[in-house]
């Protein structure tokens, strides 16, 4: 379905859609094999955790997502920046142009942003975000997702992705979620339930770990 | 220099959706370079989709060496005041298209190479596009480079920005159609459709 679908619905998808096959770049002296860097100066220190932007904590069952981000050789993506943005617990953005009919929540933005660690961990608080309709004509639902933007050690690991929840019943009826057909490509776009990574009395824990596609540099042995 | 084969199956891309904006752009994402510097280059466009319709919710990124060649960047990628720590290059950039699909950058000539790397995020598309803008001139590229002299001319042609004025030029991207800009895979990427 996914293009079809989605193209179908949304009005001028269809056109945006290069139609020429990729030209394939085999350069090992690819400026895009190095990629921006991030420092603590990037980030504010509460901009991990959204439920604490407002005097008033934002309505929704309040969430701890963690994960690793790695290489696809498990090497850990260090001190790089991860942004997220999503809906509010009632499936509203904050966000001029969301006309939905979901409530805005005055105690929420549902941005945040963070550095990876050390080890490639990120951490973020907040709240579970709603399903939300995408379309008002026909039986179209998003499922609960967190939109993660990120980078890696090189320009060509830059991505956009969504974290889905375990469970969800509109996984299976979502255009974009099944519009990746490899089970196991998709099965990485699901977060699972984590009972360790609960906070008592505050969050339920989720873990999502990313794997970022796309070569790097080759390290030489001078580099630090 | 050995690299070990790729094990974990990678996260895919999906949809940057139409509601990144409060999110995303950031102050002074659109001054790469730092302010007042003389050798400022003023890069904008518009971006287009197959039927010649401007792409109001567009977000490009930029990534370049410094005018020195340096390649490694700086801390400090989405911070532009002096309090970041950094001479104020970093290499990156980040602009939403407008309501009439156009973008403006403002940064310095990458050294060593002739193009500006860009990674185009589009609503309601898969995952997201790489294309690289190759300033003027860039007849010397064209032979020399090793992407721009294995295309043709007028496929060439998507990849090359037109000069504008003394420290300005102009750079359109087609999604589809006649003109459809050149989009580029590394090798390890997703099949786009
Ligand atoms: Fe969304």
């Amino acid at each position: 379905m996914t293009e079809s679908a989605i193209g179908a619905s949304s009005p001028g998808v269809a056109a945006r859609l290069p139609r020429r096959p990729l030209v394939g770049v085999r350069d090992p002296e690819a400026a895009e094999l190095w990629g921006p860097v991030f420092g603590d100066q990037d980030v504010g220190a509460l901009d991990a955790d959204l439920t604490q932007r407002y005097p008033g904590r934002p309505h929704g069952e309040c969430i701890a997502v963690t994960g690793r981000i790695t290489d696809r050789q498990g090497a850990p993506v260090r001190r790089q920046l991860v942004e997220i943005w999503q809906a509010n617990a009632s499936g509203r953005y904050a966000h001029q142009a969301d006309r939905g009919p979901g409530p805005l929540d005055p105690h929420f933005t549902g941005v945040g942003r963070c550095l990876t660690d050390d080890q490639g961990q990120y951490r973020f608080i907040t709240v579970k975000p709603g399903a939300y309709p995408w379309h008002t004509d026909f039986n179209a639902w998003r499922p609960a997702h967190i939109h993660f933007s990120l980078f890696g050690t090189a320009f060509t690991q830059r991505t956009v992705t969504q974290m889905y929840f375990p469970g969800d019943p509109l996984l299976a009826h979502d255009p974009f979620f099944q519009a990746v057909t490899d089970a196991r490509a998709r099965a990485r776009l699901v977060a699972t339930y984590d009972h360790e990574l609960s906070v008592p009395g505050r969050a339920l824990g989720y873990r999502w770990d990313i794997v970022l596609d796309g070569p790097a540099a080759t390290p030489r042995e001078t580099d630090a | 220099m050995t690299v070990p084969p790729p094990t974990l199956v990678p996260t895919p891309p999906q949809t940057i959706g139409p509601y990144f904006g409060h999110a995303l752009p950031f102050a002074g994402g659109t001054d790469i370079a730092p302010d007042g510097h003389p050798d400022t280059v003023t890069v904008h466009g518009h971006l287009y989709d197959g039927e010649g319709d401007p792409v109001p919710d567009g977000l490009l990124e930029i990534w370049q060496p410094a005018p020195d060649g340096t390649r490694t960047g700086a801390p400090g990628s989405r911070r532009r005041e002096p309090a970041a720590g950094h001479n104020g290059f970093t290499g990156f950039g980040r602009v939403a298209t407008d309501a009439r699909g156009r973008w403006t950058v403002r940064t310095l000539p990458p050294g060593g190479i002739g193009y500006l790397s860009l990674c185009l995020f589009v609503r309601g598309l898969p995952g997201h596009l790489r294309t690289r803008l190759y300033l003027p001139p860039a007849q010397e590229d064209s032979t020399t480079d090793p992407l721009l002299s294995a295309l043709p001319p007028d496929r060439r042609r998507t990849l090359i920005a037109v000069p504008t004025g003394p420290h300005s030029c102009r750079f359109d991207i087609h999604l589809q159609g006649p003109e459809e800009t050149v989009f580029l895979d590394f090798d390890h990427g997703f099949d786009h459709p």
